[in-house]
Parts: C-alpha cells; sequence; structure tokens
C-alpha cells in the first residue's frame, strides 16, 4: 500500500507526520520504507537520520549532436518545443538546462546524428532507519526541474507492505508526480484562512487525479473552525487532529521523531495509521 | 525601483504575514504575490480585481477519437507515460487512445509523428492573472488551474507586469512574496530582484532549507537578509541560524517571537500591524525600518527580471 | 551592412524594445540604404521557454550582423555569437536613435551576456 502525505500549503507537519507514520509502521513488524519526494527541500532524514548505505547519481537524458553526421538542417530546432536547441551557422548549439528529455530532436533527426546521454540533476540516497526504509533525492541547487528527480526516488522504492511518501507542498509539476500512483492520500492542514485556502487547492487536485484522499488537522486546537466546516459540506473525511503543543514544536525543532518524544501525539497517528490501512474511507 | 522578495526555502514560516504587514507598513509598494502554487496574500489583502487576463504556456496534446486508428504509436514515441488505450471506440476499432492532459509534457512528439493527423497540439491555458488594487496599494497576483505547471514563467510574467506598474505610477517598491523550494518558480521569483529577505524558522528543517536557498541566492547575485521567526522556539538553533548567515555575508536583521496574534490577525484578515500592538508586530515594525536601510543600499531591480552579471558560466555543446 | 533592433512597433520611430527574446518587433536594418523591414516575434513572445535561444536563431537567419537592444542573455548570446552577429546592448530611445548611436561609435559591443538568465 502506498500512502503519499501532502498539503497545498508548506509548514503544515506534513514532513512530522509522514515520518512518525513511517516510523511507528516500522516498529509495528511490517516492512516499510519512506520516501522523500520533496527533492527541492528534502528534510526527512533530519528526524529519521538513516544511515545511508548507497548514493547513485540522478540522471536526465540530454541530447548530445554528432557534428561529423549534422547537416544544420534545423529540424531538431523546429521539432523541440522547450527552445533548447539553436541550429546557426554550421553550428548546432543545445542548452540542457531547458531540455525535458522528451526525445523528439532524435526522433526528428534524418541523420541519425543525435543520440542522448545521462547528465546529472541531483543525489539518490538509499538506506535504513532503524527498520525503515529509506529514499530520498536531493536536486542539486540551480536546477529547475524537479520531476524527473522524483521520479527516480520512486522508481528507487523497495517493494514492502506499506510505502510513505513525502511529497513537495503546492499543486503543481513535482506534487503530481508525487502523488500519481499513491493509493491513498493524505492532505495535511492547519485550521486558518491560509491552511484552508491551500488545503482546497490541494482538494481540487486530489479530484482533478481522481485520488482517494482524507484530511488530517494539525494545530487542531488553535485558529478558527471553517476547516471543519469545509470538510463537512464537501464531505471529505478527517482523518486526524493533531493538537498543538508546545512539545511538538520544540521536538521538531530539534529533528526529533515526533511519536518517539510526545507520547499523546503517538496515539493520534496511530490511529491515523490504523484508519488509513484499513482503507475505510472514500 | 527597488524590488524586496521575501522567501523562506520551507513553507509555512510566516513569509505571507510578514509580507501583508510589509504592505501596510510601506503604503506605496507594488505588491506580487509570486507564490503561485498556494498563493494567500490574498486573504489578507482582499484585493479588488480591475484587469483579469488568461495565462497560456505552452500546448497539450489531445487525440481526435474519430481519427485515430489506434496504431499505438503515440503511446510507444510518448516519454511521459500521458498515452492511455482506453479512448471511446469509433467504428474502426473498438477503443481508441487518449492522452491524461495533467501527464502531458507538451513536448508535440505524438503530434509530429502520429501517421494518421489524429492528433491536436493546442496551447494550454494554465491559469488567471490579475491586477488588483487593495488598501495597501496596487497588487499582481494569479490563480493557477488544477495541477497546472508552468509557474516558473507565470512568476516572470508577474514581476514584469509588477515592475511596468511601478514604472509607470512611479512608485519607488515592489515587494514580492516569493515561494518556497530551490526550483523553477523560486529561481524566477529571485532573479534580478534588488534584495532577499529570508524568513526562517529555528528548526532542524527550517536551517536544513535555508542553506540551500540562501546557496541559491549567492549564486544568482542577489544580496540578502536574514529574519528569524518565532526565534524563541529555539534559541540555539537561532543563534546557529545567525552565525551562519554573517559568516555567508547575509546581515541578521531581526527576531521575531513566538505569537498568538499572528494567527488571530489572519483569521481577521489583516496584516499583524494593523491588527496588533504585541510582541511580534513590534518585531515586525523594527525588521521593517532595518530591512528599508538595506533596500536603500541595494541595486535597482532590473528592467524585465534581468540582474547584471557578477559572474557566469555557460552551457551549452555543439 | 544589416543591423537588427528589438523594437516596440513596427517602424523606426518605435522605441527600442529592452527585452531581446520577448522583444515585440525586430526591424531589420539595411544601414547603406536606410530601408528596413519589420518582423515580429509573436512566436517567442509566447514561448514557453528558450525565447533567448529562438530570437537569437531568428536574428541570426534573418542575414543581420549586428544586434541593438537593451539586455541579453547568456543563452542569446551564446546563440548570436556562433551565430557570428555583434551584439550591442543598452541601446534606447527609437529603433532610428539606436542606429544613430551605433552609427557614431556610441554603442560598445558586448563582449559576454549583460544580464543573468532567467526561467520563462
Amino acid at each position: 500500500m502506498k500512502i503519499a502525505i501532502a498539503s497545498g500549503k508548506g509548514g503544515t507537519g506534513k514532513t512530522t507526520i509522514a515520518t512518525s507514520l513511517a516510523h511507528l509502521a516500522a516498529t509495528d513488524g511490517r516492512t516499510v520504507a519512506y520516501l522523500d519526494c520533496d527533492v527541492e527541500e528534502p528534510n526527512g532524514h533530519l528526524f529519521l537520520k538513516p544511515q545511508i548505505l548507497r548514493e547513485e547519481p540522478i540522471n536526465k537524458l540530454i541530447p548530445v549532436v554528432d557534428a561529423d553526421r549534422c547537416t544544420h538542417c534545423g529540424l531538431c530546432s523546429q521539432a523541440c518545443r522547450f527552445g533548447a536547441i539553436a541550429c546557426v551557422g554550421q553550428q548546432t548549439l543545445i542548452f540542457t538546462e531547458l531540455c525535458h528529455s522528451c526525445g523528439g530532436c532524435l526522433l526528428v533527426c534524418p541523420q541519425e546524428a543525435i543520440r542522448e546521454v545521462p547528465k546529472p540533476i541531483g543525489l539518490l540516497r538509499i538506506g535504513t532507519s532503524g527498520p525503515l526504509q529509506f529514499v530520498e533525492g536531493v536536486l542539486n541547487v540551480g536546477e529547475a526541474m524537479s520531476p524527473p528527480a522524483i521520479h527516480a526516488v520512486k522508481d528507487a522504492a523497495p517493494d514492502v507492505d506499506l510505502t510513505i511518501l513525502d511529497c513537495p507542498p503546492g499543486t503543481s509539476c513535482p506534487v503530481i508526480e508525487s502523488v500519481r500512483g499513491c493509493d491513498h492520500l493524505l492532505l495535511v492542514t492547519e485550521p486558518t484562512p491560509f491552511g484552508l485556502n491551500d488545503l482546497k487547492l490541494a482538494v481540487e487536485m486530489a479530484r482533478a487525479l481522481k485520488l482517494r484522499f482524507g484530511v488530517a488537522v494539525n494545530r487542531a486546537n488553535t485558529g478558527d473552525r471553517e476547516v471543519w466546516s469545509y470538510c463537512r459540506r464537501q464531505r471529505i473525511d478527517i482523518l486526524a487532529e493533531i493538537p498543538d503543543d508546545r512539545a511538538v514544536a520544540e521536538a521538531y525543532s530539534r529533528g526529533e521523531i515526533v511519536v518517539e518524544s510526545v507520547p499523546q501525539v503517538a496515539e493520534c497517528i496511530r490511529s491515523l495509521l490504523e484508519t488509513l490501512q484499513s482503507g475505510a474511507p472514500a | 525601483m527597488k524590488e524586496l522578495v521575501v522567501i523562506s526555502g520551507k513553507g509555512g514560516t510566516g513569509k505571507t504575514s510578514i509580507v501583508a504587514s510589509f504592505a501596510s507598513l510601506a503604503k506605496e509598494a507594488v505588491i506580487v504575490d509570486c507564490d503561485v502554487d498556494a498563493a494567500d496574500l490574498h486573504l489578507v489583502l482582499q484585493p479588488q480585481i480591475q484587469r483579469r487576463e488568461d495565462f497560456t504556456a505552452g500546448s497539450k496534446a489531445r487525440i481526435m477519437p474519430g481519427h485515430c486508428t489506434a496504431c499505438g504509436k503515440c503511446e510507444e514515441l510518448c516519454r511521459f507515460d500521458a498515452i492511455y488505450y482506453d479512448g471511446p471506440g469509433n467504428g474502426k476499432v473498438p477503443k481508441t487512445f487518449r492522452i491524461d492532459t495533467i501527464a502531458c509534457e507538451g513536448c508535440g512528439v505524438c503530434f509530429d509523428f502520429c501517421d494518421d493527423k489524429a492528433i491536436e497540439f493546442e496551447p494550454a491555458v494554465c491559469g488567471q492573472w490579475f491586477v488588483s488594487q487593495t488598501r495597501c496599494g496596487p497588487m499582481v497576483h494569479a490563480r493557477l488551474g488544477v495541477a497546472a505547471e508552468n509557474s516558473g514563467k507565470l512568476v516572470t510574467h508577474l514581476r514584469r507586469t509588477a515592475q511596468e506598474l511601478a514604472a509607470r505610477q512611479k512608485r519607488e517598491m515592489i515587494l514580492c512574496d516569493g515561494s518556497p523550494g530551490i526550483g523553477c518558480p523560486v529561481i524566477a521569483s529571485l532573479t534580478g530582484a534588488s534584495l532577499a529577505l529570508f524568513v526562517v524558522e529555528p528548526t532542524a528543517s527550517g536551517r536544513h532549507d535555508f542553506l540551500r536557498v540562501a546557496q541559491l541566492t549567492m549564486r544568482l547575485g542577489v544580496p540578502g537578509i536574514l529574519a528569524v521567526n518565532k526565534a524563541d522556539l529555539n534559541e540555539e538553533v537561532t543563534s546557529d541560524l545567525e552565525e551562519f548567515a554573517r559568516q555567508n555575508g547575509i546581515a541578521v536583521v531581526g527576531r521575531i517571537p513566538y505569537d498568538p496574534a499572528v494567527t488571530q490577525a489572519q483569521i481577521a484578515r489583516k496584516a499583524v500591524v494593523e491588527a496588533s500592538s504585541g510582541p511580534a508586530a513590534e518585531a515586525i515594525r523594527d525588521l521593517w525600518t532595518q530591512t528599508q536601510t538595506y533596500l536603500h543600499r541595494s541595486a535597482p531591480a532590473a528592467a524585465g527580471g534581468f540582474v547584471q552579471l557578477a559572474g557566469q558560466q555557460q552551457e551549452s555543446t555543439t | 551592412m544589416k543591423v537588427a533592433v528589438t523594437a516596440q512597433g513596427a517602424d523606426l520611430d518605435s522605441p527600442v524594445d529592452p527585452r531581446f527574446g520577448r522583444a515585440k518587433y525586430f526591424l531589420l536594418v539595411d544601414t547603406d540604404s536606410g530601408e528596413f523591414t519589420a518582423h515580429d516575434n509573436v512566436q517567442n513572445l509566447n514561448a514557453l521557454q528558450g525565447a533567448g535561444i529562438q530570437a537569437a536563431q531568428a536574428v541570426v537567419n534573418l542575414g543581420a550582423q549586428a544586434v541593438l537592444t537593451g539586455n541579453v542573455g547568456p543563452k542569446a548570446f551564446t546563440t548570436l555569437q556562433a551565430g557570428q552577429v555583434a551584439i550591442y546592448p543598452h541601446a534606447s530611445g527609437t529603433v532610428r536613435q539606436a542606429v544613430e548611436q551605433w552609427r557614431s561609435g556610441n554603442l560598445q559591443p558586448a563582449a559576454k551576456a549583460n544580464v543573468e538568465g532567467h526561467w520563462s
């Protein structure tokens, strides 16, 4: 079973909940993997403190032109919708940072003068945190395109009973790439106007992707009650309400797994895990 | 004209609350919400929309079922798993191919290579952008469609629009709410700005993400200043953040204490400095004074979202 | 000699467009005869990305030997250089004035891009 943890807004407690769920499930004897799909800002390792067993480069494929074969016909430049190829005079220039690896230039070249080579855009780190399997992707700073790195993290996932995917914030391409194919999506929010606004966007995304999803309200005893009214109107299940507690914030700030440090939160997370795995909510 | 970008690396650190307060204190600024993925600033500033435009970026493919012969070539060539064999039948074949528009990257390969001319490739509307009036001055913002992409291009467009507006109305300052992360939209938010204000929380992850976005900012040649939000949550990490900043030429300009008035202000749809005179509001006022000093010293925002190059690398092959 | 100037309109009295990749028009001016042709840049204006590169390629293909504009980013610069087009950034005023500035030697050719690339 694959459970993705996401939220429209950043800083709602996604990683706190994802690391806690993964840690609890793994200590219960199931085989569990935690995947950090937030390749721009991966944080799970700060809490899970994994032992990294191997590292591999994450590559994207980029085209290379064989100058001897190239006749400067310009077809590759015309075919590239991403503006990454220029044919000027006797040169064909390729701007690899704009390349989306679609392969169109290779297909269109009548001289078969283009081949693809891998270019590193980040690092895949695979290891264990106690009984928990750990995979994260780290995108190189200055690299703009994260979906290929997220794809690599998901490809490297081990075959286990339960996979927890910690997703990047927002609702655009990196999130879509992360949540695609999950069995259940948990949207983490907080009961504030910002939290609710971003939850609505995340719900729209979940519905567009036809994913089964539920909501976890973090810091549930702060803010206002609008999130509850919204979920009731929209018939969305609230699967967990996690109270705000200075002990949680402090444990988090120190980089501790919250379920280890704060017992009352551990109870919330345990019941959330059971709900998610029972598959009851629609 | 100066452009201040408020940025955080990690989301949810209080960036938008600070931008709203700055907008209220500045009065004369043009405000831009570059956090197009999770735009929240409008909830506090309650803009009256005056101009509304569609935002188009790239194209998306669509299979015309009547023309599809189900040969499967498009599915084979698509690198983005965007083509499925579950479209309606058409008399010639029992089922046709269909394109998942969310997965479609807009590369046009299927369109170019379809032997039966069964694929359309049309410009895609990804969202809308707005020019509005708020109680704190004009605001440029946007709403991306569900699962829409290309937010980097949209961010660049919003900043350009704000620059044109500021030039036309002779406003001296652009105040920009940046987006989280270090990818495309963030690069688009920062390129060519006068100054970046990092709003960071003293947590293990806040620290980690700050280090990465600070690297990015340095690489783009944008000077930075740091404010630690909820600084009293962990004094040790706060000091550590400030030390890192100083070592990297990032001035430390403020500490904001944890204060429930911040959430209360948000619920009342007000900026913290409008709703409260408590400790957080006071700290934000001080932060604004400090920020203005650094902003005056910084370089003007270059026309069209450009920055003069410090040093550069070129990446191209022949 | 043929000189390409980025312009906000289609005639010699239009202001120079400071943007290169997303300029509204390119005016190709024959500096010997004073004749010109206007070429719109709509395709690149709305491009997803890579507008600078594609605009540079278009300028090379128009047969320009020099380009007068406001700012040129690194990718457009590389492309223009490969096409052996001399690059004069910091042009201002109308197209006519920019050509005059260039003719009288008041525009300096760029040895490298004068602006950072950006993602659009």
